[in-house]
């Protein structure tokens, strides 16, 4: 295996999808690859499975161990036994997003659109560019595969709230509650830009060599490092970093130019260090890609409202007031939406200094929300 | 009003917290079964929590404080934050059978177009208010000189989120002048009891500490968002 000098290989859980999948681009990819995890049990009417979509650089390893980092998954805060996600309740369903890098399709894939014995070439740069849409379609192909009709809930954050906007729209009668979190209807020119910040200095490293490091058993440790740090000053506030940071010093107050000096930078640096060994380079460009497409009004004749036209899903809207790569005003434009579409929604700003990532930390309000809301919607479910 | 003392004054026009375990019986007994409700201020929710579970509403809040919201969303309630000066404006054409705004009329920065937004997205508009024309507060006015200062109007004028008081016969008058139907109309004492003079609109002005009306446009037009223009 080419990634195996740079990578470790996990045999992740995954369903193989021979007739590939038709992206929004035109490409049909001809097998679909989707990788998931499950956690609690489904019931017997099949009423309880809930599906969790993960935002940029998290994965389908929400509630457990991560395989590769050693670390606890991403939002075990939430989901478990007793935490507002309460797995003994609820049928949690998490699948890495297509053009990942945790065993679903995505640019570490070998082609599929070459002879059978050149098959060991990896997509790379050439992956087809995949939208959030097209990320939805692969994991309803899942939640068809695991013979679940209709999901009771579907939530996520940030790019995970974008899936979850989708789904709504998409597949509205599979979907009984929604729940968009700190998210939008569409990228915004500033998140735009910050992610080509990001995806400049992936191209800026000689070891990305035009996509095809992987060739040579190297990743761009650098740039994607730098386009993670940059990416992390947007997930926190400025009260969080100061908070967290301030303007501690390491060392002592001696000045040097080039090593570590305040805690901050030896903080974004060991980020950035920790986040190439677990994500490909090719991956982040195709996702923060994806994510830059996404304006649902556009699919929807430029009417956000229309793409929830006669929806029954009940919506629950969370944004956090330090968030300022989705900020408020951006969920407020979606309750709004559905308020003109006539749906039950609940729309929430929780106050939390945290900034973007306060919907993955230890944030009680949020917690109490997103619990009432799944516990009064399961009760309308009826189970 | 009973709005909460201890509440510290904020910048911004804050609804005033009420009583609606009495206020409970006389609007509820108002709103038909199985209707779909939209409940403007609605607080912590306790009257959509009443009337989903006792009456089997479709029922929905909006409400500006959020603390009050994200009580109720957690209480598995419908309700987004929002301000019912700016927000009513989102709504569809007649997306409601009922559109509640419960002691909060006061305390809007336009009244007349928030009761215009209400029987615009709701068939009918269940409204109260407290009564500006008791007899308690002219009296006050009349023989102290200064802004009255009551068990309902219990906040001085400077910190009083209540900025458009107004009295039941100013409230007939609005109605008549935007063209709206009373439907049904009722004064009562502080403590949501109905009073036996409430057949008569002057005595109820006088005695009556708090107007109670269901609203209906004369014309049935959906759409037309300029009601005042069609009465008759």
């Amino acid at each position: 295996m080419i990634l195996a000098d740079t990578q470790p290989v996990v045999a992740h859980q995954a369903v193989r999808f021979e007739d590939g999948l038709l992206l929004d681009c035109g490409v049909r990819l001809r097998e679909l690859t989707v990788a998931y995890r499950t956690y609690g049990r489904l019931n017997e009417e099949r009423s309880n499975a809930l599906l969790v979509c993960h935002a940029l650089s998290g994965d389908q390893y929400v509630a457990e161990t991560h395989p590769l980092t050693g670390k606890p998954g991403w939002w075990e805060a939430v989901v478990g036994p007793g935490r507002p996600v309460d797995t003994r309740r609820f049928f949690v369903i998490s699948a890495n997003v297509l053009g990942g890098c945790m065993g679903s399709t995505g640019p570490r894939s070998p082609r599929d659109d070459q002879p059978e014995a050149e098959r060991t070439l990896l997509w790379g740069t050439d992956f087809p560019p995949v939208t959030i849409r097209d990320m939805v379609r692969a994991q309803k192909r899942l939640i068809e595969h695991l013979g679940i009709a209709r999901l009771f809930a579907v939530l996520g954050g940030s790019m995970g709230g974008m899936q979850v906007l989708e789904w709504a729209a998409l597949y509205p009668d599979c979907v009984f509650a929604a729940v968009p979190i700190a998210s939008a209807a569409y990228h915004s020119a500033q998140n735009i830009a910050f992610h080509e910040v990001g995806r400049q200095a992936i191209f800026a490293d000689p070891e990305w060599a035009g996509g095809r490091y992987w060739e040579k058993g190297k990743v761009p440790a650098r740039g994607l490092a730098v386009a993670r740090m940059a990416a992390h000053i947007t997930y926190l506030s400025e009260q969080a970093l100061t908070r967290k940071f301030g303007r501690r010093l390491l060392s002592g107050p001696s000045l040097t130019l080039f090593d570590d000096l305040f805690e901050v930078e030896s903080y974004l640096r060991h980020q950035g260090s920790t986040f190439v060994t677990r994500f490909d380079a090719n991956s982040y460009l195709t996702i923060t890609r994806a994510m830059d497409f996404f304006d649902l009004a556009a699919e929807h004749d430029d009417d956000l409202a229309r793409a929830f036209a006669g929806s029954r899903t009940r919506f629950c809207v969370i944004s956090f007031s330090s968030d300022w790569l989705f900020p408020t005003p951006q969920s407020r434009a979606i309750a709004r939406a559905l308020n003109r579409a006539a749906a039950n929604v609940s729309f929430v700003e929780v106050e939390s200094d945290k900034g973007h990532d306060a919907f993955l930390l230890d944030e009680p309000a949020f917690h109490r929300t997103l619990s009432g809301f799944l516990s009064g919607s399961a009760t309308a479910a009826g189970f | 009003m009973n709005a909460e003392p201890n509440r510290a004054p904020s910048t911004g026009i804050r609804y005033v917290a009420k009583n609606l375990r009495l206020d409970l019986r006389l609007i509820a007994g108002l709103i038909a079964p199985k209707s779909r409700v939209l409940d403007i201020g609605c607080g912590d929710g306790t009257l959509i929590a009443y009337l989903a579970r006792e009456r089997g509403c479709d029922a929905r809040g909006i409400e500006i404080d959020m603390a009050a919201v994200a009580e109720a969303v957690a209480r598995g309630l419908a309700v987004m934050h929002g301000d019912a000066d700016i927000d009513l404006a989102h709504y569809p054409d007649q997306a409601f059978d009922f559109v509640v705004l419960s002691r909060t009329l006061q305390a809007v920065g336009r009244p007349h177009e928030v009761l215009r937004q209400m029987l615009r997205i709701g068939t009918r508009a269940v409204v109260s208010f407290p009564n500006f024309g008791h007899w308690r507060v002219r009296w006050q006015l009349l023989s102290r000189g200064r802004m009255p200062l009551t068990p309902t109007w219990d906040r001085p004028w400077y910190e009083t989120p209540n900025i458009h008081p107004c009295t039941i016969r100013d409230f007939f008058a609005l109605c008549d002048a935007e063209g709206y139907s009373v439907e049904a109309w009722l004064a009562a004492d502080q403590g949501g009891l109905s009073a036996p003079w409430r057949r008569w609109r002057r005595l109820a002005n006088l005695f009556g500490e708090q107007g109670l009306f269901m609203l209906r446009r004369d014309s049935h037009l959906t759409g037309c968002t300029t009601a005042g223009t069609v009465a008759a």
